[in-house]
């Protein structure tokens, strides 16, 4: 990779690997088999419903790919995905129905 | 809480089932994530390598790292030509939402050995979060024995073929035409997995809160806007909740008993 030694790109892979695996050791190493308090388990309850929407929402409305302008093939698989998701309340008809949609929505020229 | 007693359903209860069959379940519930993960997989192989990266270096991200956005940041960033220092803290806190699955796995699984709970920490992607907390909290009577089999069975499914495929993509080189939209299989895979855990209100009403800030704060540094609005949202959902039990045990008070004082907060 220009500009970048091969040791500097161990040094970056190896550190990331690291971090990252304390980053989920966090909690699961240091806490263990104490018990989590009433208060932390009922906001922990919706880690999951409010981390994964933040992190996609920015990309379904302004994804990267596009340079950041709405995209109706992305935007429309999105509503497909969450809308099945709601009504079968399975994953992976939602996945289906997602990626179908946006496959349709790019074969059209969307 | 009693066994309801119920008309014999077909198959075991969950937390009837052994723990070959618990690994059984979570290998089978797992599979559907291939879907994505093995395009996400080939793409950073085929982006890495693109980048300059050799099939070392590129392996070394995915099972090293193992943690697709932020691969896909670093080495973005490193094309860039980004500080080291840059490089490291924006994939870093890209990674940091794994912190609160983390702390949101232990109530469930705390009481595990040592040793496998670091193993845990190794696979804890997004997509094994996401499919264990579905199981624990739709089963609560789960063991923790059980929920460890389950996640055994699942995390093989998920994280072998992300470094498998990893490879596929950087020696198979340009095997995806450069204008699929493959970008969007993440964004698919997680509103996937949040749309069926929308139960009850205040799991919408934190997806809500934590959306909208997201989108309201989309000008800060990449990475760092999920850390402000995941915690908004989590506030969100755990108030909502508390002001539910609250109302719910005001009107659950017997008709004609003296209206209670009203406890000012």
């Amino acid at each position: 990779m220009p500009g970048w030694s091969d040791a500097a790109i161990w040094g970056v892979i190896l550190t990331l690997g690291v971090g990252t695996f304390l980053i989920r050791w966090s909690f699961l190493g240091a806490v263990g088999n104490r018990p989590v308090p009433e208060w932390a388990q009922r906001v922990l309850r919706y880690t999951a419903v409010a981390v994964l929407p933040a992190l996609v929402a920015p990309q379904v409305i302004w994804p990267p790919a596009t340079g950041g302008t709405p995209d109706p093939a992305r935007l429309a698989a999105a509503a497909v995905t969450l809308g099945m998701g709601l009504l079968t309340r399975n994953t992976l008809a939602a996945i289906v129905g997602g990626g179908v949609t946006l496959a349709l929505g790019f074969a059209l020229g969307l | 809480m009693p066994p309801i007693p119920t008309a014999r359903a077909p198959g075991a209860a969950p937390h009837e089932l052994s723990l070959g069959r618990s690994a059984r379940a979570g290998f089978v519930q797992a599979l559907p994530f291939l879907l994505v993960l093995v395009p996400f997989a080939l793409l950073f192989g085929v982006v890495a390598t693109a980048a300059g990266l050799d099939i070392a270096q590129v392996m070394g991200f995915s099972i090293l790292v193992l943690a697709g956005a932020s691969q896909f940041s670093a080495v973005q960033l490193m094309t860039d030509h980004a500080a080291v220092l840059v490089v490291l803290a924006s994939a870093l806190a890209i990674n940091l939402r794994m912190a609160m699955y983390s702390a949101s796995l232990v109530p469930y699984v705390g009481a595990a050995p040592a040793w496998q709970r670091a193993l845990l920490a190794y696979v804890l992607i997004d997509q094994t979060y996401g499919l264990a907390i579905q199981r624990f909290e739709r089963y609560p009577r789960l063991s923790v024995a059980q929920r460890m089999a389950y996640l055994a069975g699942a995390t093989p499914v998920l994280c072998l073929p992300w470094v498998g495929f990893t490879y596929v993509g950087a020696t198979a080189g340009q095997l995806i035409p450069a204008d699929w939209p493959l970008d969007f299989a993440v964004p698919i895979t997680f509103l996937a997995m949040i749309a069926p855990m929308l139960r009850t209100l205040p799991h919408v009403i934190a997806a809500g809160v934590a959306i909208l800030s997201a989108l309201a704060l989309t000008g800060m540094p990449p990475g760092t806007g999920v850390l402000v609005a995941g915690p908004l949202g989590m506030a969100a959902g755990a108030l909502s909740e508390t002001w539910l039990i609250r109302r719910r045990a005001r009107a659950a008070l017997p008709p004609g008993n003296p209206p209670r004082p009203q406890a000012r907060r």
